[in-house]
């Protein structure tokens, strides 16, 4: 048994070395040590626990039972799960969060007293409310991250799924969110507190599945910050800093991430969350213009090419993670280098399903992090380098983006590629993107396309070479 | 008068939430990925509510109602605690800087 205040200051201590956690990610090489401490900040908020509790009967044997059922399930998923499949991933772990943070609060709803909380039906005002967010919240994360997940699996369709009075219903959703909350703190009723968990799991719902697949890099990062907020709120019910600090941090984290991730498609956060963009309605636009001229050529033109170039900077996309081409890639670049060839590669921020989520890819095809290059580093390069490889990219290379006012995507931030001498685009047909619209840069005098499977293209130019 | 103890988490709340903002900022992009699975873990914090939720059941009555949602949030959380931390250490071990 140890003291309320030496636990308290031990939570401060998981907390800071939570903190820690994070700042090692500012680099690659601290990074490792930064996941170090984060283990070490966790390991230590455990045993604390343990150690206040000080109850070391049946019940304790079933508690660190419970844990390594929890724990082989997940070290089973981190080992097993493919880098492709990150953004799932990261989906499903945000929604056990939620959960978590919901059946927390109902125990301690049913249970005050072990919370020290004050006794059922008389539960104390503050951390009524605060348990009443913790649960709305965390249903809300769990019900949109579960809506996310399937999305990004593709057991559900990506297009947004929109009804009239959508956002009207939203709205009157939160507010009887609020008003049940107000009722719950002046009558202490139960049935009131489990249509307030119901009625947010129908939220969550209802806020994810009007927004479109391109938008998920958003929508990851915005439940990453939920499932914060969520712990801090039971955080304040149970009065532990630790659970205060971590969620302050993961839920401005999740907001920071939200706003590169929006800043890279020039979108407002609130044009996002009231959704139904990239949906298949807006493709109309671009069915006339399949006449334009388009230069199209096979693995031998694009080994010619790059024979010739003394640089090549490739920019991958999604599409790359699609047909699991990054390997194959890496070997070209491989092939590229012993020809004396500088080959750098070009990322953009919404490149892939999440932030980062190419970097982890390339990262896995063993692409040494110094050659990756973010789109303000290495921008200006393209004007110098001969040839630039498009590989499952499209919308963030689209020269309309900075031409066409008229466009949806006009002002995102893209890839100045059409600035190269060359330009190989690898895709199997002339679709648009996500977005929705037709890519300029298919049509320019510099671009030749390779229609091909992105995997089989970059291997036949191996072959070629 | 004596200041609510609400005030000082309150504080440490704000305080943190400021500390987060300079942190993540200065998060280099390519460890985005990373950074999301490392938050995730580090969220499941939570699990230490699960545990006192659990262990108030008595011992004629280890599972009752309260406990029950104590031992069902400590396999979530336990989830995502190793799932979370042993991700991001296979995705960090494969950051690599070129052979020289």
């Amino acid at each position: 048994m140890i003291s309320i205040n030496l636990l308290a200051l031990f939570y401060l201590i998981s907390g800071v070395l939570f903190i820690l956690a994070l700042r090692g990610l500012s680099s690659p090489e601290t990074s490792r040590q930064g996941n170090f401490f984060g283990i070490l900040g966790m390991s230590i908020a455990v045993i604390v626990t343990f150690l206040s509790i000080g109850n070391f009967s049946t019940s304790f044997l079933y508690v660190i039972v419970f844990l390594l059922i929890g724990g082989s399930i997940g070290a089973f998923i981190a080992f097993k799960i493919p880098m492709t499949a990150m953004p799932e991933l990261v989906a499903g772990f945000h929604s056990l969060v939620g959960l978590a943070a919901v059946f927390v609060a109902i125990s301690a709803f049913i249970n005050p007293e072990a919370f020290n909380l004050g006794f059922t039906g008389n539960i104390k005002l503050a951390s009524l409310v605060e348990m009443s967010i913790g649960a709305a919240v965390g249903a809300i994360t769990f019900s949109g991250s579960i809506i996310a997940f399937l999305k990004l699996r593709g057991i559900m369709s990506g297009a947004p799924i929109i009804f009239p009075g959508q956002h009207i219903l939203n709205l009157l959703i939160l507010i009887s969110i609020v008003v049940l909350t107000y009722f719950l703190c002046t009558t202490q009723n139960s049935n009131l507190f489990w249509s307030l968990i119901a009625i947010s799991f129908l939220v969550g719902i209802l806020l994810i599945i009007p927004i479109g697949g391109a938008d998920m890099p958003v929508v990851i990062s915005m439940l990453n910050s939920y499932s914060g907020w969520a712990a801090a709120g039971i955080g304040f019910t149970l009065e532990n800093t630790a659970l205060i600090i971590t969620g302050a941090l993961v839920g401005s984290s999740g907001a920071i991430l939200s706003y590169i991730m929006c800043k890279g498609m020039n979108r407002s956060f609130f044009s996002v969350i009231l959704g139904g963009f990239g949906g298949t309605d807006q493709i109309s636009k671009s069915s006339n213009k399949e006449q334009k001229p388009v230069k199209s050529g096979n693995s031998d033109d694009a080994a010619f090419l790059m024979k010739n170039a003394s640089s090549v900077i490739i920019v991958p996309g999604y599409g790359m993670a699609v047909a699991q081409a990054q390997h194959a890639l890496r070997e070209m670049v491989d092939t590229l280098k012993k020809n004396g060839i500088k080959v750098s590669y070009a990322i953009h921020p919404v490149a892939g399903r999440m932030p980062g989520h190419m970097n982890v890819l390339l990262a896995e095809a063993n692409v040494p992090y110094d050659e990756v290059f973010e789109l303000e580093e290495i921008n200006n390069d393209f004007a110098n380098c001969d040839v630039a490889y498009v590989i499952g990219a499209n919308d963030v290379t689209n020269p309309v983006a900075k031409t066409d006012p008229q466009s949806p995507i006009y002002g995102m931030p893209i890839l100045d590629v059409e600035k190269a001498k060359s330009v190989l685009f690898v895709k199997r047909s002339l679709s648009p993107g996500y977005a929705g619209v037709d890519n300029d840069l298919f049509y320019r005098e510099n671009t030749l396309m390779l229609f091909a499977d992105a995997k089989k293209m970059t291997e036949d130019i191996i072959k070629s070479f | 008068m004596e200041i609510d103890p609400f005030v000082f988490r309150l504080s440490i709340f704000i305080l943190s939430i400021f500390v987060g903002y300079y942190v993540v900022w200065s998060v280099t992009p390519s460890l985005h990925t990373p950074l999301m699975s490392v938050t995730n873990a580090i969220s499941s914090v939570i699990i230490v509510g699960a545990i006192i939720a659990a262990l108030a059941g008595n011992n004629e009555n280890i599972f009752n109602e309260a406990s029950v949602f104590g031992f069902l949030a400590i396999i979530l959380a336990a989830v995502n605690i190793f799932g979370g931390f042993l991700v991001t250490q296979r995705m960090l071990a494969m950051y690599k800087k070129k052979k020289k």
